[in-house]
């Protein structure tokens, strides 16, 4: 009798199902999935090269100078692949600069460069990752347990540990001395540079871990319905101080990439950084509401506004102008996405299949 | 039939369709309604109303057939255009801004103004005119619209639509917010405004709501009319089913099967109780038993039955499932005990509307698809299949989004979670709520399978008929305090809402 009863009840919610089903056009679905939303990404970054190559010739189509484009985009890309994490889940981390400079200043510390030179220089590396985990952790709890909304936590994370680095570095710069560390930081494999291939395991491991585990399965539910996984059974809580350990140990990562890159620590270091990961990541096409997270796209969102710095270096025109061309780029991005997501996914929403 | 004799009709819509890419939503819908009247439009989920009222109020435009206003041909490109001939749409989800005050909310978008500047006292003034009109008089203008009930944000968005100076109301459901008094209230005000020569369009599938408050019908099925103006007085209930369903419906609530003697007792509350809302309540519920909360909204049946979950956190009292104490205030800890809860809000806390059904039906379950924490999405999407050919979910399509699916179908989606979980107990909070009446049979029978394969079910509904029907044994709740607990076949729903009058009496 129940099998009659859907039919003729509702054959107009059974009908589209052979119409718009996601599978209908495979070209179609991808340009309308996370496919499409990279390919634009693809293209404006397309574009900037062609720009480069435009108004700056062989100074911009060299191997060397994409080499530099990379470097330059590998710290901040792995501090934008942490925060997108946390923005997947619905959260936001405005703490990750701060916690990166705080992360070199502790790690350059003459006590521990001077254990590290007895030890093991691996030990810069586990201490500014300790750094990086003990600062998300006190955000996490804070957020998850203390119901502060992240914006706030981590806004005084921003504060705090800034004026903590402030404070152990007496604003002095440290200078990194040991030798092993500095050779293994600035080592080519492949040559390629470490950094760079630091970033790419970052990436590969970050958009593995959102898109293939049970840890981004619960990522993208908290940030899609919280109270719904909740209410399922999920650890949300638990879910989310591991969510903000994650962020700090991706700024501990890029603290560390930092000591390399500049061979000294200072708590000036990643000034406004979490501003252009957040740019990055919403660029990239990450939903700053939660539930959706691309990590393919703040890759590409990093890499687009490097290059867009680069194209301006090669041009000898002021930062302000690149400024001013960084938020265009943002804008743009954001509307051009919202048009892709209204014929995407969205769609549903204009399409009533209840009455 | 006898329409020479009624006045001209205020809007004649004949024929209009409608169509989303490349679903045909409306096929051909007549309407016609008349100055003054209320009029009922009828129609299962998925029928086509919402897409006629969003003709109606100009948020989209019909692909072919008219529009006649007073007489004349209309096209609406917009909310405004029929906001400006006099049409006024007040939607289930109500289109009030909480953090302004009763009379900015009523003038919003025609605010009165002169250079800018608000004309706060005369709004105020104005607005206390109209709220009096409506027989809410002792609504304050200058109150925050925030602190208002359900039902008072309605009289705002009416008296918003009287503000300017409309001819017609189109109502979206709107007493699915409210409770049995508020409802009262409600038609109330509906008359109110309709001797005022307004005409209100009220859309519902309640059948009693309707028969009511309604002078005439009209149904639509499967984006076509099937009834045009039928006088209420004259239409049968059963005639009603008939037209929105195309079959007849007489029996919804299947058999109960008796619990066998020795059916071991699954659940048991013991002196459960959380200060503030309810008192200590103890039940047992037996593999196979549904248990029924009947109850009025706000009596705290919700709460119990989240309190019982572990969402919220019992003040004392503990319960179990087969013997083993859950974790007072941890749902996980529930959940790893055998128990599922269907919450009451579907949408904001059952499901991950812009992920796919298979999704959301492993939400509480894809760690056992995973090794390692590595997913296994190709297992979720089998295990998601056998529940969607069980259930009958349609669309059959694991990669949908649930935020597509009918209400029926996504009530479904939290059953087949829980399926897929195997908990031995269910809770399910107002499982048929938005679910059209074709559907509601269909899940009433699958409740009642699920009882007949052992699981324990509670089942609370706003309802009273629902609960009674449903279930095997009733606890009567009110203001926080089980009043009886009975055999469902023992007590009707007279005799419910006597008990709960007399426990607020006393």
């Amino acid at each position: 009798m129940s099998e009659q009863n859907t039919k003729e009840a509702e054959p107009r919610v059974n009908a589209p199902a052979d119409h718009s089903t996601p599978k209908a056009n495979p070209l179609q679905n991808f340009l309308r999935g996370s496919g499409g939303r990279s390919l634009g990404l693809v293209i404006a970054l397309a574009l900037l090269f062609v720009v480069g190559a435009i108004t700056s010739g062989d100074r911009f189509l060299n191997l060397e100078n994409f080499l530099t484009i990379f470097r330059y985009a590998s710290i901040i890309g792995v501090i934008s692949i942490g925060v997108t994490f946390v923005i997947t889940a619905g959260g936001i981390d405005l703490s990750v600069g701060s916690v990166m400079g705080l992360a070199t200043v502790v790690a350059s510390l003459t006590a521990v460069q001077l254990a590290a030179t007895q030890s093991h220089w691996i030990l810069m590396v586990l201490v500014a990752l300790a750094v990086g985990a003990g600062a998300g952790l006190i955000n996490g709890l804070v957020i998850a347990y203390g119901n502060v909304v992240a914006f706030i936590a981590t806004l005084a994370m921003l504060v705090g540990a800034r004026g903590f680095a402030e404070l152990i570095s007496g604003r002095s710069t440290q200078i990194v001395t040991n030798r092993d560390f500095l050779q293994i930081m600035r080592a080519d494999f492949l040559g390629v540079p470490i950094l760079i291939w630091i970033f790419v395991l970052v990436a590969v491991a970050g958009w593995f871990l959102l898109n293939r585990t049970t840890f981004g399965r619960r990522t993208i539910a908290i940030g899609g319905n919280l109270e719904a996984s909740r209410l399922a059974g999920i650890k949300v809580k638990r879910h989310l101080v591991y969510l903000y350990i994650l962020a700090g140990v991706a700024a501990g990562i890029a603290g560390v990439m930092m000591l390399g890159r500049t061979t000294a620590g200072t708590s000036t270091h990643g000034l406004l950084y979490e501003l252009d990961a957040i740019a990055a990541v919403v660029v990239g096409g990450t939903l700053l509401i939660g539930g959706r997270g691309t990590i393919m796209g703040t890759v590409l969102g990093v890499l687009i506004f490097s290059t867009l710095t680069n194209v301006f270096i090669q041009n000898n025109l002021d930062t302000s102008v690149q400024a001013l061309a960084k938020g265009l780029i943002i804008v743009v991005a954001v509307l051009l996405q919202q048009r892709f997501a209204a014929r995407g996914p969205r769609r549903a929403k204009a399409k009533p299949i209840r009455a | 039939m006898f329409e020479e004799d009624r006045p001209r009709p205020l809007l004649e819509v004949r024929g209009i369709t409608k169509q989303f890419a490349g679903v045909q939503a409306l096929k051909g819908v007549d309407l016609q309604v008349l100055p003054g009247e209320v009029h009922c439009v009828m129609g299962q989920n998925g029928a086509g109303k919402s897409t006629l009222i969003k003709m109606l109020s100009g948020v989209h435009q019909p692909d072919g057939g008219e529009i006649r206003w007073e007489g004349k041909e209309i096209s609406l490109p917009g909310p405004t255009a029929a906001l400006d001939l006099g049409i006024a749409t007040m939607y289930q989800e109500l289109d009030v801004v909480d953090g302004l005050s009763v009379a900015e909310n009523i003038f919003l978008g025609h605010e009165h103004a002169s250079g800018g500047v608000l004309h706060v006292k005369k709004a105020n003034a104005i607005a206390h005119k109209l709220l009096k009109r409506l027989g809410h008089g002792s609504l304050s203008p200058s109150t925050e619209v925030g602190t208002l009930s359900a039902a008072n944000k309605q009289i705002v968005s009416m008296a918003r639509a009287l503000s300017r100076d409309t001819k017609m109301i189109i109502m979206d459901e709107p007493s699915a917010i409210l409770d049995s008094g508020e409802v009262a209230n409600l038609f109330r005000v509906v008359r109110e405004l309709t001797a005022q020569g307004i005409a209100v369009v009220y859309i519902s599938h309640r059948l009693e709501e309707i028969r009511q408050i309604g002078d005439r019908i009209s149904v639509i099925k499967d984006g076509r009319s099937t009834a045009n103006g039928l006088s209420v007085t004259d239409t049968s209930r059963a005639e009603l089913i008939r037209l929105m369903t195309g079959r007849d419906v007489e029996n919804v609530f299947p058999d109960r099967q008796p619990i066998a003697a020795d059916a071991p007792v699954v659940l048991d509350v013991d002196n459960v109780e959380l200060f503030g809302h309810f008192e200590k309540v103890s039940f047992t519920v037996r593999a196979g038993e549904i248990l029924g909360f009947a109850g009025l909204v706000g009596s705290k049946r919700s709460e119990i039955l989240e309190t019982i979950y572990g969402a919220r956190r019992a003040s004392s009292g503990k319960v179990s499932v087969n013997g083993k104490t859950l974790r007072p205030g941890s749902v996980t800890s529930a959940v790893k005990a055998g128990m599922g809860l269907s919450p009451e809000e579907r949408k904001s806390q059952g499901l991950i509307l812009d992920e796919p059904l298979f999704k959301n039906v492993t939400l509480s379950t894809f760690e056992r698809f995973a090794h390692g924490g590595y997913l296994n999405e190709r297992a979720e999407r089998n295990a998601a299949r056998e529940q969607i050919a069980a259930l009958e979910l349609r669309p059959a399509d694991p990669d949908r989004p649930a935020r597509t699916l009918s209400g029926g179908n996504q009530q479904k989606i939290l059953l087949a979670r829980w399926l897929v979980h195997g908990t031995p107990v269910l809770l399910l909070d107002e499982p048929t709520r938005g679910v059209d009446v074709g559907a509601r049979a269909e899940i009433y029978a699958l409740i009642r399978k699920l009882a007949a394969a052992g699981t324990a079910i509670i089942v609370v509904s706003s309802e009273i008929e629902e609960v009674l029907g449903l279930a095997d044994n009733v606890l009567v709740i009110d203001d926080g305090k089980v009043l009886t607990q009975t055999n469902a076949s023992d007590i009707d729903e007279h005799g419910v809402l006597d008990l709960v009058m007399k426990g607020s009496a006393a």
